[in-house]
């Protein structure tokens, strides 16, 4: 299952798409222009010595792509074996990164300027990663910044 | 070190670029040369290698190096930066000036370059396929441009494992042998593997092979019972070697190898992954770094080896030998590996009769089977062991009876030989054997096997042949003979030193570095101290022929460094050496 960037929904002026994601019951978005492919289950093949965040490799139509466990990056607990991931594919410097997730729902576009800024009081791994948060009508959804989640760097050195 | 075509035709106008500019603004002329103390003859080096995911091609000179005081000059008057941005500029970064565009540092502009369009465009060039160029360089001593391609482009040939259910590719060209053994303790057929305390060991051939647990180093879990086989995967590291221990090997691949992401570079065993035929991802190994994982370090292994070298120890002055019998002789043969070209069976009804002798059609050609002894070619087998000898265009083949074994072991013939044919006895591997004399069976093929074109030269060119072994000076003098050349033979480096005192005077040194006393490295700083040898090329000949014995040995003086065995680049070099010294 393979659905292209859907450029119509672009942000426009005021306007921001966001693809919603579920991590661990928690509502997620990243901005849709981000957002190369979505992907189902794949093969991902494990990266021995790797840190944990990084759950592997995956080809994707030729190209490889460096798999990483968004549950781990974000301190949750570990998905049950045996359910399917989902990922997102993101590009960053050239290189193609694989974001698994538990599941991904929608495209919303929602008001930039209905973003509020993170709680004080939110966990430094959640505010780290997030760049504010939107009121919907059911759940509250967090804004992910991918940047920031690709940078393991930091988090290694760390 | 293989590379895509379309990165050879983007690299080859830069590299040629770089090697002009090398020797025209690099170099100094002799004159400076000899005021600055540098030997005469300016040395431009290319160097070309796989490290950590990327290709590296090293340009290096011995001439000026950069002039930072002139580079700051040239900057200000090509309004090309201010005084001030200058002033707050590192050393580095004003030598990186040099790939602006319409930048030259030599003061006039020659034939060869100096027309500014340059440096900017060699990067240019190499940044286009996603390299770097980096230069460092000291004034007076020099200048080295590293070009770092990364391997993303480049194609190599893999070895495919299995460790504890995992897939790893690893380069070939690091690849020694592969070994099969049995587990720890088990009896039965082949070797096994033996532990000293909790670290696993090999005795490959009178050698005690480190081993390493791939699935251990990698921390991978177990996911079957533990194969009762494995393989141990021989890699060369460095200078030394290294066992890899696998569950299996597969095939090999052609891999295009592409490099790792950022987030993982930091994991040094891998140098990139890729996706093989059946689409899936796998890691490509780095055997440099997974001996640095495994705790063992090349350096160190240089280290040993430099000291040994240093105290004069000729512990490693070992020698692969090949093991054969023939003529019906019961007692072995040897021969140095390095000079057998390859070993062949060869189908009794191959093999024909011409001209009273036999011969092969091998590869598209006519090879001469010279017999060792009566019973060659023997009746009754279906296949002829031969040792085939090769010297560009020319091949021959030795019948012999059954190849052996190959040993490594000190080569010291204590023993001489009345015979034709053979050198004399030596004890290999606990057992005496006779040597042979290449040479010798050379001659019988080809009359003229020594004697390629040399009648250019008008008169014959003196030689000093210093060496301390007598198997290898009576290898060396008849083959440098033959190629017409007068030697003076010294069996140390000083008697050679007396000769020079008593007034000899030759074209050439060609000396030996590991020697008793007096070593080559120690011979030649004491040539170039003065006296009339101080201006002679001077080729080195050694078993050891890293990169940084070769270091050590231009250090000391030599003009050229050599393979002890290989005969075609000492002659190539010796005459090298020799025309250009025409030249000057």
């Amino acid at each position: 299952m393979t659905t292209d960037t859907e450029r119509p929904l672009a942000s426009s002026g005021d306007e921001l798409a966001f693809v919603t994601l579920m991590l661990a019951d928690q509502l997620c978005g990243v901005p849709v222009l981000g957002v190369r492919d979505v992907l189902a289950d794949q093969v991902i093949a494990r990266i021995p010595l790797a840190p944990p965040e990084v759950a592997g490799n995956l080809n994707l139509r030729g190209r490889i792509v460096t798999a990483i466990d968004l549950r781990e990056r974000l301190g949750l607990p570990k998905r049950v074996p045996g359910t399917k991931a989902m990922s997102i594919v993101t590009e960053q410097g050239s290189e193609l990164y694989a974001l698994l997730v538990d599941q991904v729902s929608e495209v919303l576009t929602l008001r930039r300027s209905a973003m509020e800024a993170n709680p004080p009081t939110l966990p430094a791994i959640w505010a780290e990663h997030s760049e504010g948060i939107y009121r919907l009508e059911q759940k509250l959804m967090v804004v992910l910044s991918v940047e920031r989640l690709l940078q393991l760097d930091l988090a290694i050195a760390a | 070190t293989e590379l895509d075509r379309q990165v050879l035709e983007l690299m080859r106008d830069p590299l040629t670029h770089m090697v002009r500019n090398s020797a025209d603004h690099g170099l100094e002329t002799p004159d400076v040369r000899r005021a600055a103390g540098k030997p005469e003859t300016g040395v431009i080096r290319l160097n070309a290698y796989h490290e950590g995911g990327h290709i590296l091609i090293e340009v290096a000179d011995d001439g000026y190096g950069l002039n930072v005081t002139k580079i700051r000059e040239k900057v200000l008057s090509k309004g090309l930066a201010t005084e001030a941005e200058l002033a707050v500029m590192s050393e580095a970064d004003v030598k990186n000036f040099i790939f602006r565009a319409g930048f030259s540092t030599a003061a006039a502009v020659t034939a060869i370059s100096g027309r500014g369009v340059g440096m900017d465009v060699v990067r240019s060039n190499i940044e286009r396929i996603g390299g770097t160029v980096e230069l460092t360089s000291t004034l007076g001593k020099g200048t080295c441009f590293t070009i770092k391609i990364p391997l993303t482009l480049a194609i190599v040939s893999a070895l495919i494992v299995r460790a504890h259910g995992e897939r790893f590719a690893i380069p070939q060209i690091s690849v020694l042998e592969l070994v099969r053994v049995g587990r720890a303790g088990e009896e039965g057929g082949g070797m096994a593997v033996e532990r000293i305390g909790a670290t696993p060991v090999l005795r490959l051939r009178d050698q005690l092979l480190p081993l390493v647990s791939l699935g251990e180093l990698l921390r991978l879990d177990r996911d079957d019972t533990e194969p009762a086989s494995a393989t141990v995967v021989v890699t060369s590291v460095g200078s030394g070697t290294l066992g890899i221990l696998v569950d299996d090997v597969y095939d090999t691949e052609e891999i295009v190898v592409k490099p790792v992401a950022p987030i993982l570079r930091h994991v040094t065993m891998f140098s990139g992954n890729t996706i093989l035929g059946d689409g899936s991802v796998i890691m490509i190994l780095d055997p440099n770094g997974v001996a640095r994982g495994a705790g063992v370090s090349a350096s160190r292994a240089e280290r040993a080896a430099a000291t040994k070298s240093d105290q004069g120890a000729r512990s490693d002055d070992q020698t692969a030998l090949l093991l054969f019998r023939a003529g019906g002789d019961p007692s072995p043969r040897a021969v140095p590996l390095s000079l057998v070209a390859r070993l062949e069976d060869i189908e009794r009804g191959k093999i024909e009769t011409s001209g009273g002798g036999h011969v092969t059609q091998y590869r598209g050609k006519l090879m001469p089977l010279i017999a060792m002894g009566p019973g060659a070619p023997s009746e009754t087998a279906a296949t002829q062991p031969v040792l085939v000898f090769a010297d560009g265009e020319r091949i021959m083949g030795l019948m012999v009876d059954t190849i052996v074994d190959v040993v490594h072991d000190r080569l010291n013939i204590e023993l001489g030989s009345g015979r034709p044919g053979l050198l004399g006895t030596a004890v290999i591997a606990g057992q005496a054997a006779e040597v042979l004399d290449t040479g010798y069976w050379l001659m019988q093929a080809w009359q003229d096997w020594f004697g390629n074109a040399q009648s250019a030269q008008t008169r014959k060119k003196r030689l000093l042949v210093v060496e301390d072994s007598d198997f290898f000076r009576q290898l060396l003098v008849p083959a440098l003979a033959a190629a017409g050349y007068d030697i003076t033979a010294a069996s140390s480096a000083t008697e050679a030193l007396r000769l020079r005192d008593a007034g000899l005077m030759v074209d050439a040194i060609v000396s030996d570095i590991e020697m008793p006393d007096l070593d080559g490295l120690g011979f030649a700083r004491c040539v170039r101290e003065g006296g009339p040898w101080a201006q002679l090329p001077m080729i080195a000949l050694s078993g050891r022929t890293s990169p940084a014995d070769e270091a050590r040995g231009r250090e000391a003086g030599f003009t050229d460094y050599c393979h002890k065995f290989d005969r075609d680049t000492v002659m190539t070099s010796l005459q090298q050496c020799l025309n250009e010294q025409v030249l000057m």
